[in-house]
């Protein structure tokens, strides 16, 4: 086991070596961040003033700034000056030429995880420009989503296209003062997906980043921006359950999700970015802030979320519950194994009349890793009959990992009611026998407790990805028990 | 204005000005503490809001007061003055302090069994530093905070119990403070030191009311050992005044198949702040924390409690309930902390909260943090009014809603005191609430 990881590892850190010295070098800006950077990522973005104003504040105010330490996270120091801000979109030359010069353990993973074979080449970064399935199809998709009035375009296309929407919307839900990734992010933020839904349209497919065709490559700096006008319906999905290749230790991104009266947004993710080995080297970071407005009476923002890379999860999709009578949800499944560190949950904050929150957190933690849910509910003053249930629950694999709870309450309104339960356990030797002596291997077993486990919070997700996640569940505990 | 100089500065000259009154003057070791006690607060100045901690209580009410160390007035106090909290149904050994100096005149310390040793503090000082020696400050720090800081400096008194092993006391104890308002601000810097030996047992109540207006500070350290299989019943009844600052760090330190069962009643104080902590540091020990706050007008009371279970087979109970009425604000943070190693614990925590005004506010939060795997914890918080299919179930058997309200908010508040063991405790308990929680009033006559 160890060795696969070493051997990925080596296979990502293959294409880092040689990533800036190909042709596009003078396309990658050198590392470091200031002004002329900033500058220079815009004018090759070729945007509007106002946008570039945009970043060059978020970047002076994010110098004020420290790198919060209040996470039980152990961080080693980032070196944000070692940092290339700016690579024109890459080639693919530099990659493996064909599914036969990539790792075979990686490839392995593959099958276990059923990922169908033409995809498996575009996970692995092989550099052949073969017209997958996918992006024909994306081609289809684009049409009959354009029948409908949506748009689902990569942000700098929207910025392009639809300066208005953009202009009226970014950093209305996590502004740029926000925190310190977040402000890093407004200032050299790359690319991500724009998503517009109009009036009453109910977007008639899924949508996932991985059907854009130029999705690729958006880089560690992303942002997202879905905006669902009144009365409409989408549902997102963000990431992919196979372990994708990335050349980026850090990442910083920014989600904003905006729902009009009467809309609803769900939005799905699954993120498997490299863990780091056995031994904890390597690994991503990964320091997320996502945030949904219900701005709207009536409107409905849901997080599902199954996290199970990264070296460092720094992550709390949150709602702000404005509209009166709107919804917030957020179930999530965290996985942490060997030596991962996960610090993640969620806030909602009532403000408008009888709004509704509810909170499903699965926390599974193994080997020696530590694994945190912090979340806050906040009801206001004003949000008269609000509820909010919250279910923490946590999953301790072994004697040196960790499971921590840190939910803040805070209910300034006496016709609030507010429920937090959490418990922690382990996987009971009585269950285990249970299934063994049924004839189920240990290994089955165990996936099988773990997955009921996770069951609140797979169900919620889409079909197709709640049984990519059952499995990918226990790929990422593999050898955790026994 | 308040700067950090200045409330160091007049903390110091104050220190300088009665350091030669404080009890224990002629020992070196305990001037060499207070000193470093107010070296520390020095450094630490009072906490705010920015530090987590603290994040839910501005103590700046008290830090934009100047807290002169009350002066020895009990001057013509009489028995009698102390009413209902004398709680003359209870035989209990009273040690009675007042303005945070012992009251001979008022106490009743009676004889206690052989084997058992409660006093003064400042007495035992002079009659055996090394023991005192021994207990003090061992538990609760100077460097934890400002208010532990300022405790260790200025203390002036206390109770001082020991329990040789095997001894059981049949009566509890029961530390009564009494605050007397003056004209001008003043602190009193108590000191508790409570060593149980093995197989003792011990029942202790902690209670302080006031007597009059003004604007007081009750800075309160207590510090408990308890050896191997001894039981200890702790019992904490705050009856501060409207003008009464209460803050407190209670720390139990627990040996092997110890029981510590603290009952943490806040009833009054303008602003309360109690830091109580259970360190289960050997096998088999088992901790019960019981808490209940009543809050109305401004009150703002800050329960914080942490158990550490550190060792194999520790057990942790806590049950905090609040009722809050009026403008005032309740916080609520329990940590239960289970270290590496610690298998088999078995933890559980729950906080419910009964919001009865618009005005009033409830911050709460139950923090799990777990580094081991066999064991059994969780915790559950919850905010919310009176249940209305049982205010209609008892308006329909024509029980007009004030007294349904009342039924059920006493109802409420009452299961933290059913099981108090100390029947004349409970009895004052109940008076207290049925004055305090709204409507309650309306339940006499009703049984």
């Amino acid at each position: 086991m160890a060795s696969t990881e070493r051997e990925v590892e080596e296979l990502v850190a293959k294409k880092y070596e040689h990533g800036f010295e190909t042709d596009v070098e003078e396309e990658t800006a050198p590392p470091g961040l200031n002004e002329d950077i900033i500058r220079l990522i815009s004018r090759k973005k070729n945007e509007p003033g106002w946008l570039l104003e945009w970043r060059l504040k978020a970047y002076r105010h994010w110098l004020t700034m420290e790198q919060p330490r209040w996470a039980k996270l152990r961080i080693d120091p980032i070196d944000f000056q070692a940092i290339s801000y700016y690579a024109a979109p890459k080639s693919r030359k530099d990659g493996p030429k064909s599914l036969d010069e990539v790792d075979p353990k990686l490839l392995e993973t593959y099958e276990k995880l059923g990922i169908p074979l033409h995809e498996r080449a575009a996970l692995a970064g092989v550099a052949v420009d073969a017209v997958f399935d996918s992006v024909s199809v994306a081609t289809t998709f684009r049409d009959k989503l354009a029948k409908e009035g949506i748009i689902f375009c990569s942000f700098s296309e929207a910025v392009q296209e639809h300066p208005e929407l953009v202009r009226e919307y970014l950093g209305s839900v996590v502004p740029y003062t926000d925190n310190f990734f977040a402000a890093l992010n407004s200032a050299v933020f790359s690319d991500g997906s724009f998503v517009y839904i109009p009036k009453g349209v109910r977007c008639p497919m899924e949508l996932s980043t991985y059907f854009r065709i130029n999705a690729r490559n958006t880089g560690q700096f992303e942002r997202t921006l879905i905006i669902a006008d009144e009365g409409s319906y989408v549902s997102y999905l963000e990431g992919c359950t196979a372990p994708m290749r990335d050349e980026n230790q850090l990442h910083a991104a920014v989600v904003e999700l905006i729902a009009l009266q009467d809309a609803k947004i769900k939005y799905s993710t699954v993120q498997n970015w490299y863990p780091g080995d056995e031994e904890g080297r390597g690994g991503i970071y990964n320091f997320v802030t996502k945030r949904g407005d219900c701005r709207g009476d009536r409107a409905h923002i849901s997080w599902t979320q199954v996290e199970t890379g990264s070296a460092i999860t720094w992550k709390y999709p949150s709602c702000v519950l404005r509209g009166d009578d709107s919804v917030g949800e957020f179930y999530s499944v965290a996985v942490t194994n060997n030596y991962q560190q996960a610090d993640t949950g969620t806030k909602m904050i009532h403000i408008g009349r009888n709004t509704t929150s509810t909170i499903v957190s699965k926390g599974i933690s193994a080997g020696r890793a530590q694994n945190a849910y912090r979340g806050l509910v906040r009801i206001g003053k004003k949000a008269d009959g609000a509820r909010n249930h919250t279910q923490c629950d946590s999953l301790l694999m072994g004697d040196r990992c960790g499971a921590h709870t840190f939910p803040y309450m805070e209910v300034k309104n006496p016709t609030a009611k507010v429920e937090h339960e959490a418990t922690t356990s382990k996987i009971a030797d009585d269950q285990l026998f249970y299934l063994r002596q049924r004839g189920i291997s240990e290994e089955d077993a165990v996936s099988m407790i773990v997955n009921g486990f996770c069951k609140e919070v797979f169900k919620e997700l889409p079909m197709e990805f709640a049984v990519e996640a059952q499995k990918l569940l226990s790929v990422s505990l593999e050898g955790a028990v026994g | 204005m308040n700067t950090l100089v200045e409330v160091t500065d007049f903390y110091t000259a104050e220190f300088e000005a009665v350091a030669g009154r404080l009890p224990g003057r002629e020992l070196d070791w305990l001037q060499a503490l207070r000193r470093q006690g107010l070296k520390a607060f020095g450094r630490l100045g009072f906490p705010t809001t920015r530090q987590e901690e603290w994040k839910y209580t501005s103590v700046r009410p008290i830090g934009r007061e100047r807290f002169a160390l009350a002066v020895e007035t009990c001057v013509g106090l009489v028995e009698d003055d102390l009413g209902a909290a004398r709680m003359p149904e209870l035989d209990a050994h009273r040690f009675v302090f007042v303005n945070g100096r012992y009251a001979p005149q008022l106490s009743r310390p009676g004889k206690l069994p052989t084997g058992a040793t409660a006093k003064p503090l400042a007495q035992a000082l002079r009659e055996e530093p090394d023991r005192v020696r021994a207990l003090l400050g061992r538990r609760v720090r100077a460097d934890e905070n400002g208010f532990t800081a300022l405790n260790l400096a200025y203390f002036t008194d206390g109770l001082f119990l020991e329990v040789e092993p095997g001894v059981r006391l049949e009566r509890p104890v029961h530390m009564l403070h009494v605050s007397i308002g003056q004209s001008e601000p003043a602190a009193h810097h108590l000191r508790h030191l409570v060593c149980a030996g093995e197989g003792s047992e011990v029942a202790l109540i902690e209670h302080y009311v006031s007597l009059g207006e003004g604007t007081y500070l009750d800075n309160v350290a207590t510090e408990l050992a308890l050896q191997p299989q001894a039981a200890v019943r702790h019992y904490k009844l705050l009856q501060e005044g409207a003008g009464g600052f209460h803050v407190a760090a209670i720390d139990a330190h627990q040996l092997d198949d110890t029981h510590y069962r603290s009952h943490n009643v806040c009833l009054g104080g303008a602003l309360v702040r109690n830091d109580i902590r259970a360190d289960l540091d050997a096998e088999g020990a088992r901790c019960e924390l019981f808490g209940l706050y009543v809050t109305d007008g401004r009150q703002h009371v800050d329960n914080h409690t942490r158990v550490d279970h550190r060792k194999p087979h520790g057990t942790s109970h806590e049950f905090y309930k609040g009722v809050l009425a009026g403008r005032s604000r309740g916080v609520f943070n329990g940590v239960v902390y289970v270290h590496p190693g610690a298998q088999k614990t078995d933890a559980q925590q729950a906080n419910h909260n009964l919001l009865l005004s618009r005005d009033a506010e409830i911050d709460t939060k139950p923090q799990l943090e777990i580094y081991a795997d066999d064991v059994k914890c969780s915790h559950g918080a919850t905010v919310g009014q009176l249940d209305e299919n049982q205010m209609f179930y008892l308006r329909s058997r024509g029980i007009p809603e004030p007294t349904a309200a009342g039924m059920l908010t006493y109802g409420f508040a009452h299961d933290l005191v059913e099981h108090m063991g100390l029947e004349p405790v409970r009895h004052l308990i109940e008076e207290i609430l049925v004055r305090k929680l709204p409507h309650a009033a309306e339940l006499q006559g009703v049984e």
